[in-house]
């Protein structure tokens, strides 16, 4: 039994390392066709990012896998409760609202940062619960009403930048975050905050919760068969609109710490350009590391290390950055497919006999 | 208001609401079926780009929305292939498509036209309106296809076995009908209608191309499916409804009451805010193909 389940596990993890190859494959070549040298391109990412000793790459590559292991938890702990949260986007413009919204009162200074935790996760929580509950008690499908309420977001929050809370030295941002509500810099001269700490601690906890707590139990089970659950004598309903609360409150904490954990801006700027991206990203993240919480870790990094390298891809290669956000795409798309890995077999051996 | 503002706003409607109507309808002939295709956005996205890029390199728009069809029509053979070939999952695979398209619009952008973002379709390149009426061709041209595809569904052989496929694999396989194939032109045909929607998107109505075009429409689309019960005509109907939503918001800006009371970035959530209401309220009418979104798996 213990036996069978540890093939299961290496076989899905050389799936997707199937996957990853794949997408810098296809990617590379969409790079050629566009006129750039794909390897120039990769060994610039990678050289900027995963595969170096530079302390500030290596702390450039953390700092962007923290907001996206954030958001990750939100995809996951959807999947797991048997719906596809795609809402993280709009939950962290929240999230990044509510810091913000703290960080324009006046309060003693050590009540900065756990009012903008609290007052984002909340907000966070009550994006995802409106999806929720649509999704529990109206049978609404989730795909559609968390891309609605990710627009719904974009513009509330943009209005905010604009014309409530806009910065008076830099109309292009918000108010920032007052210096002692900002989360401690790890690595001097690197965008590197506790931000990853708190990360890795919600991450963790999101594990201990999905499988050492009743609810967390609940919430599988509905994902696994909402019927059997039913007759088991859980509430599905309930599961399900707790597993857009926990997501909520995870994507929200992305967009807290971007706001109380990014220098320099430490404020939302124009057309939310710091947070965008970070929501999907973490579809991406979540899929890698199997939608499941230990996965989430490495395969964060990994994506992270995409976002640190795509600036050292742009600038020895010429690559445009959102080149990265492509072969995230191309990766996804293989992950689709099932048993990748023995489908190559059967064709290469029948390719080579 | 008078008469010329009545007129004037459903002008715009057609405008607003041919994109969503067309790949609603596709979507629901890939639905009946018994496939989802989320990946309506990221399709729109990538066509919308590829028809610019033709349009201009030809100097013909009409190729242009070629372009963008054909590109739509390669994505859903992709998703034919993961979805009812390989059996994968569908939802992931749409998803896949949506942030491939979110990463290489902006990228092939700067490749092309070595800019950051944003680029606008020079005049030679875009499709001209139809005199008299000032409406697009591309809006006749939907309404053509609303009623064609209600037809095939409903009066044809074809039709017919789609919509056996969708609700009953087993049995149509039994049969003789080849379910595979069946879905897959049903997914090809889906696919195609929002590669002609991306492409009205950029090199039509909004004459631009940049990352946010499509801008929820494609999912728009999906709760239009859902909204009209899977009947293209109704689609269609929907479709001028939620189209509206864009025409208000785009009036109110620039009613000056309005404009002092409420600000413009507010005024923008209207098409989705309505979208959620719309949604919400209908669900539970409208009745899904029975086997819809699993992959037949024969046993």
């Amino acid at each position: 039994m213990e036996r069978q389940k540890l093939i299961e596990s290496l076989y899905r993890f050389a799936e997707i390392m199937v996957a990853l190859i794949a997408g810098f494959a296809i990617s590379g070549v969409i790079m050629w066709l566009g006129g750039y040298d794909p390897i120039k391109a990769y060994r610039a990412m990678l050289g900027t990012s995963i595969l170096t000793t530079d302390p500030y790459n290596l702390a450039m590559t953390l700092s962007f896998s923290a907001p996206i292991m954030f958001t990750a938890i939100t995809f996951a702990v959807g999947v797991r409760a048997g719906v596809f949260n795609i809402g993280a986007e709009g939950q962290m413009y929240v999230g990044a609202l509510g810091a913000v919204l703290v960080a324009a009162m006046s309060l003693p200074g050590p009540l900065y940062l756990p009012l903008a935790i609290l007052f984002g996760s909340l907000l966070g929580a009550l994006w995802g619960a409106i999806a929720g509950v649509l999704k529990a008690y109206k049978g609404v499908n989730e795909v559609v009403s968390t891309i609605m309420l990710n627009w719904i977001a974009f513009w509330v929050v943009e209005y905010t930048r604009v014309d409530l809370l806009p910065n008076p030295r830099d109309p292009s941002k918000t108010i920032e975050m007052p210096e002692p509500g900002r989360l401690p810099i790890l690595l001097k001269g690197t965008e590197l905050t506790a931000s990853i700490v708190l990360a890795v601690v919600v991450t963790l906890l999101s594990y201990y919760l999905l499988w050492h707590t009743v609810l967390g139990y609940e919430i599988r089970a509905t994902g696994m068969n909402p019927r059997a659950a039913r007759y088991g004598g859980i509430n599905p309903e309930r599961a399900v609109l707790w597993s857009f609360i926990i997501g909520g409150i995870a994507a929200g904490l992305a967009g807290v710490c971007e706001i109380a954990g990014r220098p320099p801006h430490y404020a939302i700027t124009t057309g939310l350009s710091n947070l965008f991206g970070y929501g999907f990203d973490g579809i991406t993240v979540s899929l890698i590391g199997a939608n499941h919480p230990l996965g989430i870790i490495p395969a964060a990094i990994f994506v992270g290390g995409l976002t640190a390298g795509a600036r050292g891809m742009q600038i020895v290669a010429g690559v445009p950055l959102e080149m990265v956000k492509a072969v995230q795409g191309v990766i996804i798309i293989a992950l689709a497919v099932p048993g990748l890995l023995r489908l190559l077999k059967t064709r290469l051996t029948r390719g080579g006999g | 208001m008078d008469i010329g503002a009545i007129v004037e706003i459903a002008r715009q409607t057609t405008y607003a609401m041919t994109p969503l109507v067309l790949a609603a309808i596709g979507e629901i002939v890939t639905e009946k079926a018994g496939v989802v295709n989320i990946g309506l956005e990221g399709i729109m996205l990538l066509s919308a780009f590829i028809a610019v890029y033709v349009a201009e390199v030809t100097g013909n728009p009409w190729l242009g929305l070629a372009a963008g069809t054909v590109l739509g029509a390669f994505i859903g053979v992709i998703h034919s292939m993961i979805s009812n070939y390989l059996k994968g999952d569908q939802i992931i695979s749409g998803l896949g498509v949506n942030l491939l398209a979110l990463g290489l619009v902006p990228f092939g952008i700067e490749a092309v036209w070595h800019v950051r973002g944003y680029h606008t379709v020079p005049p030679e390149a875009k499709v001209p309106a139809l005199p008299l009426l000032r409406i697009s061709p591309v809006f006749l041209l939907t309404v053509l296809i609303a009623v064609a595809t209600h037809y095939m569904l409903n009066n044809t052989g074809y039709g017919r076995k789609i919509r056996a496929v969708g609700e009953n694999p087993e049995a149509a396989d039994v049969v003789g009908v080849n379910v595979e194939l069946v879905q897959t032109v049903a997914t090809v045909y889906g696919a195609a209608l929002a590669g002609l929607a991306g492409a009205f998107l950029s090199i039509d109505w909004l004459s631009s191309i940049t990352k946010e075009l499509s801008a929820g429409r494609g999912f728009i689309a999906l709760a239009l499916v859902n909204f009209a019960n899977w009947n293209p005509l109704l689609a269609l109907a929907g479709g001028a409804l939620f189209g509206i939503t864009w025409t208000a918001a785009e009036w109110l800006k620039i009613i000056p009451e309005i404009k002092a009371v409420v600000p413009i970035s507010l005024l923008n959530t209207l098409p989705y805010i309505a979208t959620l209401v719309v949604v919400a309220g209908f669900i539970g009418v409208s009745r899904p193909p029975a086997h819809i979104g699993r992959p037949y798996k024969r046993e």
